[in-house]
């Protein structure tokens, strides 16, 4: 209970210095009408109970709620970026296995890895929503299969590091009980690579719901945190803090999709306590 | 019939142009307690590993059990432990136990069985349920012993499996090991660079020398068995180890030059 409650002092804190240092500088730039960095006013910072009331309002006349609108926003992004994390999460694994096998295909093949996360989300974005458009793929599995392309890369480079991790006199140890190399992969190098894996996944899962949010609008989805972002984008000089309000639901889910990797790995590795990154 | 047989058998690493062993000749008869030792360099780690055929020799020729190493280790003859317990710290000790069990296709019962009796042997009843980073460096020495020897593999190959522990723990391991050589009636190969351990466990001493690594001599150890804490106390034990540290002063164990350790065909 006590750890809990440090826990819940400790949030507190740190939401009610955050909220000082946003209204103190929004204080502070109004006073001296700075314009360094940028001009303060109530548009560049809404004040952050604006941003919060404007959650508990109707983002249209006699419509619901703007929380109820980003809730069901939220779901259908989670939907995505769910579905994105776990194919970029198996197909980041399977090509760390292959490249894994042999240093020459690792070295042939790693640059080209590498290179397709300088093409950005959007330069693909319409060639695979209306590519898979026309094989009848509903757009929002487009999406998810956008969000695994930005999450299978820091999947494939970690575990890669992890399968190459396994202790060379383990693998000594698997040669003496004649295993093959299939076997020494299951029972070694899968196992050792776990906690390059997760941490790999725990920057990718935050990174599938950019990935979703950023494809959402090129496949024409309105009804995901994406659509919503483009749609208050639209607004923001009269109403800045509903835009504001939907990046701080995007935000929440961040952390709620990191939360549950942190959880995951809990659960799979374990490790020496002095080893937990 | 030997158990061991190494005939001519010589090593050079391609890089650095390093002769490792040179012409080693060498039987181990069953139930026999042979330690390898010598100075930093001198191939006793790299001996043991072609005996294992996790290193193969560049010429000559090694049989175990009668057969080549190779076979050998296909049919899981031996059992090794290195100087780091090489433990996988995401499994539980019974389950580090049970690896080459699984290995070889033991079904759970059967595997289940014989950790029990393993983990009775090695006096960690109680511990199965832990992770190695739950145990001291010796009980966790004592996990690695336990998996070798799970398979009941005729021979047991350990390299330095005592040198990252303190005197104490060493001595006491070192008892327990030679009860379980004589309640299993294996044969040992022991790689070691402490004299007073190889004198008190050992039936044969195996001298060797550096650059390039061959054998220097071999000593009989005439100790009477069982080995106990008396056995440090009887003047014979001095003479031996008077003998060893003589004979590896004479294979040159004194002009051990950093050019040796650089080598590095120890690791």
């Amino acid at each position: 209970m006590r750890p809990l409650l440090r826990r819940a002092a400790l949030l507190v804190v740190v939401l009610a210095a955050l909220w000082g240092i946003w209204e103190g500088w929004h204080w502070i730039g109004t006073q001296f009408k700075l314009t360094w960095p940028f001009t303060v006013d109530d548009v560049t910072m809404p004040h952050l109970h604006r941003i919060v009331q404007a959650l508990f309002q109707p983002a249209q006349v006699n419509g619901p709620w703007l929380l109820t609108i980003l809730w069901h926003a939220s779901l259908f992004t989670a939907k995505e970026s769910i579905v994105g994390l776990a194919i970029g999460g198996v197909v980041g694994f399977a090509i760390a296995v292959v490249l894994s096998q042999s240093r020459l295909v690792e070295r042939g093949f790693i640059p080209y890895i590498v290179a397709s996360q300088t093409i950005p989300l959007l330069a693909i974005a319409p060639m695979v929503v209306i590519g898979l458009g026309t094989k009848g793929v509903t757009d929002w599995v487009s999406v998810a299969i956008l969000a695994a392309y930005l999450t299978f890369f820091p999947v494939t480079i970690n575990a890669l590091r992890g399968l190459q991790s396994a202790d060379p006199r383990a693998v000594e140890l698997m040669h003496s009980y004649a295993a093959s190399r299939w076997r020494i992969l299951w029972k070694l190098r899968v196992p050792a690579s776990l906690p390059y894996f997760f941490s790999a996944f725990r920057i990718a899962a935050p990174l599938s719901i950019v990935g979703a949010i950023i494809s959402e609008p090129a496949a024409s989805i309105q009804g995901g945190l994406g659509g919503a972002i483009v749609n208050f984008n639209q607004y923001y000089s009269i109403e800045p803090q509903e835009l504001w309000a939907t990046n701080l639901i995007a935000a929440l889910l961040g952390i709620t999709f990191f939360s549950a990797v942190v959880i995951a790995e809990r659960a799979v590795v374990r490790r020496a306590p002095e080893n937990v990154a | 019939m030997s158990v061991v047989e190494l005939k001519n058998v010589t090593k050079t690493f391609a890089r650095g142009n390093t002769i490792a062993l040179q012409g080693i000749d060498l039987a181990i008869e069953a139930g026999e307690f042979v330690s390898l030792i010598g100075p930093s360099g001198c191939g006793k780690s790299t001996l043991l590993r072609t005996i294992g055929d996790l290193i193969q020799p560049t010429s000559g020729t090694i049989v175990v059990n009668g057969k080549p190493a190779q076979q050998a280790r296909r049919d899981r003859d031996y059992g090794i432990v290195f100087q780091d317990p090489v433990l996988y710290d995401w499994r539980t000790v019974a389950k580090n136990i049970a690896l080459p069990l699984e290995m070889l296709g033991w079904d759970r019962t059967r595997r289940a069985k014989r950790v029990q009796e393993m983990t009775e042997l090695v006096e960690l009843t109680g511990f199965e349920g832990h992770h190695p980073y739950q145990l001291s460096g010796g009980m966790q020495q004592r996990v690695s012993i336990a998996r070798a020897l799970s398979f009941s593999p005729a021979l047991l190959l350990m390299d330095e499996p005592f040198g990252a522990l303190d005197e104490m723990t060493r001595e006491r391991l070192n008892t327990e090991l030679l009860q379980i050589w004589q309640e299993t009636g294996s044969t040992i190969v022991f790689v070691t660079h402490s004299i007073a351990e190889a004198v008190f466990l050992s039936t044969r001493v195996v001298v060797m020398s550096a650059r390039p690594g061959r054998i220097a001599e071999l000593i009989e150890v005439d100790l009477k068995q069982p080995r106990t804490q008396e056995t440090r106390e009887d003047p014979r034990y001095f003479e031996l180890v008077t003998a060893v540290r003589e004979a590896l002063a004479r294979g040159g164990a004194d002009k051990i030059t950093e050019e040796a350790l650089v080598a590095g065909d120890e690791t």
